[in-house]
């Protein structure tokens, strides 16, 4: 997926404008907050699993090369094969080459974020190699040819009638004149439509919630089962995972599984935590022929020891793009590549450079709900401010904002004159805005109050009132 | 050529190069105890009611139980469910000896074969290993005898579970499979495929609304056997 991180602000302007987009956010937005809250509030021990959770992602990532080179020991022992690729385009290739060694045709695929930040749905279908996503989410989004708006509700942005419109040009072979009365006719049909693909996939394609190092497991966590027929109907299984996901014991992915789904979609627990370990064994009646994990890189490994490294500990439960105002309002594609919302904001300017993505931490209030329900901790806005450092270091702003972050520099460093012209603008606003207490409009601040209102200032600036009451001993 | 790349970014990163023999004999022996986290105080019951959180969670996600005093008991209670149901009375067993020594042919009605599930089968039963009453989820690894593709391809899954093998908390699970398979060799105790299943299948994708039977099993339905009179040791 090509990067259009750059055009956020006209993105966002697009997103606003959308009815439909709108229409699902207001009915996403509350539907997983209310949830999550709900599953946080059953679990006394939540808090206490979020600090054990930390230092156990702490602990791997700083023993990150023993973790990984033990958990391939085991993958080996196992009778599986691992595929270590420093860059998107090995992976690409590992992929390829699987698939071409054993002349596939279909690959059948469980949903998986790594499999669109290596774009290897395009490039299969270069290549020859049909790819059908089976995550209804997934599928729904392929057949019309757009990415992702969410990390785990993948097509939330779309309303039931871009489901029908979108199954009936599809599915061309069923009656046209079918109906879909309920939302269980679209998925009866998805069913039955994915069933006959899986059994004829060569290859399935998952991606890899956690990675065992003590059994040199990978972990998917779905609802659907589609992420289980996927691994388990073709000859051979392939595993897209990046480094980060690895975990030292089955204990540790207890510890994360328990903060996983209540912090997602607010489940106790998903339905299906499938934990898989090599190819079919001796007198297995199922199950894969060949297992491959296609370990990925692609610069997390830069990340470590730097002030992005917390970034890392991620487990991709989207709680923090569901409780962020910003992406409340804009919904995902707006951030332009895969991963949206706060923790993309971190993620993509260190993974596709912040020349590509340096807008991405601007998307932000500041308000700091991410960070409150990051089940990981990940001090999501502390790292947002370190990229805006970052881009207006190496003067990547628009000019506009250059300038007049100057100019405020220039000011807050000359104190008096910087309250004299507080003082005057509190007055003049204060004047102004004396009738309505608050302004609809305002000149050169048009994209702020297209939005919501100005509160009006009373007249007076927090130096002078503290001045004031200072004195007076309050 | 990778691998050794990626590591020495890793090292690089973490500023050091490879762990020293100490660091790494301390890692290793946290694998091997593999050492808990916190386990929530919800499952730490006594047996009764642990059995009956399980049962509650199971029923939460969707699930139904259906409790029964004796094995000999289940080929009856199972065709009952299927006529509840409305269901076809073929199954695909699957060939755990805990299942073939059922005493079926005293309900003639049921045409059962034994094996892995095809997409063409309705209607599925499957021996359950271990299940956690934390959250109600069974825990089915795979094995000869416990094919994974009768958790996924049938319609219905009927699960047969023994009160006895309830257990509070995912750790407690996991040492029992590590106690069942374990052959001495590191790491081999894990089998090639884990489920833990929680529910039947679901998808909220269209419009975030639930709809039960996404592409697994539409209905999943516990028959547990109350062999749990004498309470166990482990709480
Ligand atoms: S940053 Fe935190 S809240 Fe956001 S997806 Fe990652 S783990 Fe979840």
């Amino acid at each position: 997926m090509l990067p259009n991180s750059p055009a956020f602000k006209k993105n966002a302007s697009a997103a606003l404008a959308d009815a439909g987009l709108q229409r699902a956010l207001e009915r996403t937005k509350p539907h997983f907050q209310h949830r999550r809250a709900a599953a946080v509030a059953a679990l006394p021990e939540f808090e206490e699993l979020r600090e054990i959770g930390r230092e156990i992602k702490d602990h791997t990532l700083e023993n990150l090369d023993f973790y990984l080179e033990t958990w391939a020991e085991n993958v080996a022992k196992a009778g599986g094969e691992v595929h270590w690729c420093a860059t998107a385009a090995d992976a690409r290739e590992a992929v390829l080459g699987i698939c071409r060694g054993v002349g596939a045709k279909v690959v059948t695929k469980g949903k998986s974020m790594i499999s669109e930040e290596i774009g290897i749905n395009d490039f299969l279908e270069a290549n020859g190699i049909t790819p059908v996503e089976t995550d209804l989410g997934e599928y729904i989004i392929q057949l019309g040819h757009e990415p992702p708006s969410h990390i785990i509700a993948p097509a939330f942005h779309l309303n039931r009638e871009d489901w029908e419109a979108r199954f009936r040009a599809a599915h061309r072979d069923l009656p046209a004149d079918r109906v879909f009365h309920e939302r269980h006719d679209i998925l009866t049909e998805a069913r039955d439509e994915l069933r006959q693909r899986f059994l004829a996939a060569d290859v399935g394609i998952t991606g890899a919630n956690f990675l065992i190092a003590e059994t040199g497991s990978s972990v998917i966590v779905t609802n659907e089962g589609n992420g289980d027929l996927t691994q388990t109907l073709p000859k051979v299984h392939i595993v897209l995972a990046s480094i980060e996901k690895m975990l030292p014991t089955l204990e540790d992915a207890s510890v994360l599984l328990r903060l996983l789904a209540r912090s997602a979609t607010g489940q106790d627990f998903s339905v299906y935590t499938t934990f898989s370990t090599g190819p079919r064994r001796p007198g297995d009646l199922d199950g894969p022929e060949q297992y491959h994990v296609v370990l990925l890189d692609n610069g997390r490994s830069a990340m470590l020891g730097t002030e992005f490294q917390d970034m890392l500990r991620c487990i991709r439960c989207s709680a923090c793009m569901n409780h962020c105002p910003v992406f409340g309002v804009v919904g995902g594609h707006a951030y332009g590549w895969v991963y949206p919302g706060p923790m993309g904001a971190v993620l993509t300017p260190a993974l596709i450079g912040v020349d590509k993505a340096g807008h991405l931490p601007n998307a932000s209030t500041f308000c700091g709900r991410c960070e409150s329900v990051c089940p990981m901790k990940i001090p999501l806005p502390g790292m947002m401010r370190h990229w805006r450092e970052r881009e207006f270091e190496r003067h990547l702003g628009p000019p506009f904002v250059r300038r007049n972050l100057a100019l405020w520099a220039w000011l807050a460093r000359r104190p008096g004159i910087y309250r004299l012209a507080t003082r005057a603008a509190a007055l003049a606003l204060g004047l102004a805005g004396r009738r309505h207490g608050r302004f609809r409009r305002l000149p050169l601040a048009g994209g702020w109050t297209a939005g919501r209102d100005l509160p009006a200032p009373e007249g007076e600036t927090f130096f002078s009132r503290y001045r004031r009451q200072g004195r007076s001993g309050r | 050529m990778s691998r050794e790349a990626v590591l020495a970014t890793i090292r690089r990163s973490l500023g050091r190069g490879p762990l020293p023999p100490d660091q790494t004999a301390m890692l290793l022996g946290r694998l091997a105890c593999h050492p808990r986290g916190l386990i929530p105080a919800r499952s730490r019951l006594p047996r009764p009611e642990q059995i009956a959180l399980f049962v509650r969670s199971v029923e939460k996600e969707y699930g139904t139980v259906e409790r029964l005093a004796d094995l000999a008991a289940v080929p009856g209670a199972i065709a009952d469910y299927l006529a509840r149901q409305n269901l076809p009375t073929d199954l695909v067993v699957g060939p755990h000896p805990e299942l073939l020594a059922l005493p079926w042919s005293e309900r003639p009605l049921l045409r059962l074969h034994t094996g892995r599930a095809e997409a063409t089968d309705i209607v599925g039963v499957q021996q359950a290993f271990a299940a956690v009453a934390e959250t109600g989820t069974l825990m089915l690894p795979s094995a000869p005898v416990r094919p994974t593709t009768l958790n996924l391809l049938v319609e219905t899954e009927i699960i047969l579970l023994r009160a006895s093998r309830i257990v509070g908390a995912y750790e407690e699970a996991w040492d029992l499979l590590r106690a069942a398979q374990q052959d001495g060799e590191t790491a081999r105790f894990m089998p090639r495929n884990v489920m833990l299943v929680t529910g039947p299948s679901r998808s909220a994708d269209i419009e975030q609304t639930l709809e039960l039977g996404a592409h697994g099993p539409r209905r999943l339905h516990i028959v547990l056997i109350e062999d749990d009179a004498a309470p166990s040791g482990e709480t």
